[in-house]
């Protein structure tokens, strides 16, 4: 059964089309990941499927039920680490918990049960009566992680769950969501831009630009797409012509001086490009990553303008308009 | 729609509140401080060459300072749910099992809770001071303090909703200190707190009338100095109809609320 499963999903901000007929489906247990540059909309579907932002056409079922006709139903099925820290710093981790638990109206004797069990999930038992001000940003993620479990959800939402974390708290919380998936059978969906942490932690990934899905398989797979390993080449003059008629070149492309081949056994076959192409001044050759993907499919790996956009952004939108 | 579980989405709210009001304990001092200036100060220096038939210009501006503190103290608790939206915490709220309106009413609990805890003080500080002689006149009773917090307390669920209102809309912190004291000001100086309303200038009358906080004010000397310029029961009546009127809207804006 599909724990998720979007239809036409489109989000409109006064004429700027954010999601775009985005059909999305996830399987049950699965780690799924919703990949693409700023203002790709994966916000903004994130936002949809949680039930905080209104589809403006489409339907989204999450675990079943309808976001807009069922969202208490959602809500309670799902559990939410923000982008931004979305817990309390006035608060105490404990105290923080503690108001989940009154939100989603759990008695008491269930809602000290469970703090006490995502305390020890995510390590803080001991830090449990400390003020959030006095933690670090890793340890406030894995609050924030821990507090989006406490009502069991069976879907688990992370929106960018390792931005500006330090490369040992990243491996922390990756660590965590894989306990979680394998354990408890917890479907994951997760946004980020960072390619490795698509790669290491997810069954299955749709890679999103301009609200729309280009491309969604699994890591391996998307992979394959590029044809074989990467080699890029520095050099001044190349002899395109000739590579070109190499039949194990997959696929060329040049850019600022540097010429990007994929190519089938790169190992066996490198001295012979290196013999035809000219003067190298150096070469790297190495497997492709999803970077390799994300290039192919043509998607900008940074864009800074955010879809939603300011006001500012609008008034210089409509005035291009006309 | 479960009552049990709103009244426990309210009760979650309302706790927030007041574990962050009591950790801010600047707030706390701030609030007390600036009331006893205005009372002590203003009122002393301005009292000593004004003079009110029947009152001492101090005691006739208590009920106005009390109303003051309320209003500044209210409104400008809209202010956290800017702070609330500008991390995340307002969405993890929001996706919470309960409806907007819980959320509104364990907000306006909260903020009427700190402008509750802050006007007990200062009523106990105007008792204080009336026992001291410093200042005279004042009509305090049991039954006469009683009132006076139930005019707050509508005072105080109104003003918090219209600082919710406007926090609801704004983006970030300073522009809701620009919209409110925009807001602020005029109702606080139009209501008759530091003067009598009974002999103004034709033009002043009608914005006088047009400012609830007016009927706060009266409503309070009414039962703390026996003096008023219009029926106690009419005062409430408007008081409690305009509380009534911006929970309504703040509950509206709360529904449409961005995130």
């Amino acid at each position: 059964m599909a724990i998720i499963e979007t239809e036409d999903l489109t989000k409109e901000y006064d004429g700027l089309i954010a999601v775009n007929k985005l059909n999305l489906k996830v399987e049950e247990g699965e780690i799924f990941g919703l990949l693409g540059p700023n203002g790709a909309g994966k916000s903004t579907t994130l936002l949809m499927l949680t039930t905080i932002v209104r589809p403006t056409s489409g339907t989204a079922r999450v675990n079943g039920f309808d976001v807009v006709h069922q969202p208490d139903h959602v809500r309670r099925s799902i559990g939410i680490v923000f982008q931004d820290p979305s817990s309390d710093d006035t608060l105490t981790a404990y105290e923080n918990l503690k108001l989940h638990g009154m939100l989603y109206n759990m008695p008491k004797d269930l809602r000290e049960k469970r703090i006490k069990e995502v305390l020890e999930l995510v390590d803080l038992t001991d830090r449990k009566d400390d003020l959030v001000k006095q933690y670090s940003g890793g340890m406030r993620r894995r609050l924030e992680l821990g507090r989006g479990l406490m009502h069991h959800p069976k879907i688990v939402f992370l929106d960018e769950p390792t931005l500006g974390l330090d490369p040992q708290s990243r491996e922390n919380i990756w660590h965590y969501v894989e306990k979680l998936s394998k354990e408890e059978r917890i479907s994951v969906i997760i946004t980020t831009h960072y390619m490795d942490e698509a790669d290491k932690l997810c069954n299955r990934l749709a890679i999103i630009d301009k609200g729309r899905i280009v491309a969604s398989d699994s890591p391996e797979m998307l992979k394959k797409v590029i044809g074989g390993d990467v080699i890029n080449i520095k050099i001044k003059y190349p002899d395109l012509e000739k590579i070109k008629k190499l039949d194990f070149v997959k696929k060329i492309t040049e850019k600022n001086g540097i010429v990007s081949l994929a190519v089938t056994d790169a190992n066996k076959h490198l001295a012979q490009i290196l013999q035809v192409i000219g003067n190298v001044d150096s070469v790297e050759l190495r497997s492709p990553t999803l970077d390799d993907v994300f290039l192919l499919w043509k998607v900008s790996p940074q864009r800074d303008e955010s879809a939603e956009g300011g006001w500012a952004e609008k008034i210089v939108n409509y005035r291009s308009k006309k | 729609m479960d009552i049990y579980k709103e009244l426990n989405g309210i009760l979650a709210i309302w706790y927030r509140e007041i574990k962050v009001f009591l950790r801010e304990k600047s707030r706390i001092v701030a609030s007390i401080v600036n009331p006893i200036l205005w009372l002590l100060v203003f009122g002393g220096g301005l009292g000593s060459s004004v003079s009110i038939p029947g009152v001492n210009y101090q005691s006739f501006i208590f009920p106005g300072i009390l109303t003051q503190a309320v209003l500044f103290s209210s409104v400008f608790f809209g202010v956290y749910i800017v702070w609330d939206r500008k991390i995340d915490f307002l969405k993890e709220v929001l996706v919470a099992p309960i409806s907007r309106t819980s959320i509104f009413m364990g907000k306006i609990i909260g903020g009427a809770t700190d402008s509750m805890v802050q006007s007990i003080i200062l009523l106990l500080i105007g008792l204080l001071l009336s026992r001291v002689g410093l200042i005279s006149g004042l009509n305090i009773t049991a039954f006469s303090l009683f009132a006076a917090l139930i005019i707050l307390f509508l005072s105080t669920c109104a003003f918090v909703s219209v600082g919710l209102i406007i926090g609801s809309q704004m983006e970030s912190p300073e522009g809701f200190q620009l919209i409110s004291s925009f807001l602020i000001f005029p109702l606080f100086f139009l209501s008759g707190a530091l003067f009598p309303i009974n002999n103004l200038p034709a033009w002043l009358t009608p914005l006088t009338l047009a400012d609830p906080l007016t009927y706060s004010v009266d409503a309070l000397r009414s039962v703390l100095l026996n003096v008023s310029h219009f029926r106690f029961i009419f005062d409430v009546g408007v008081l409690a109809g305009f509380t009534v009127l911006v929970i309504i809207i703040g509950t509206y804006a709360f529904k449409k609320m961005k995130v």
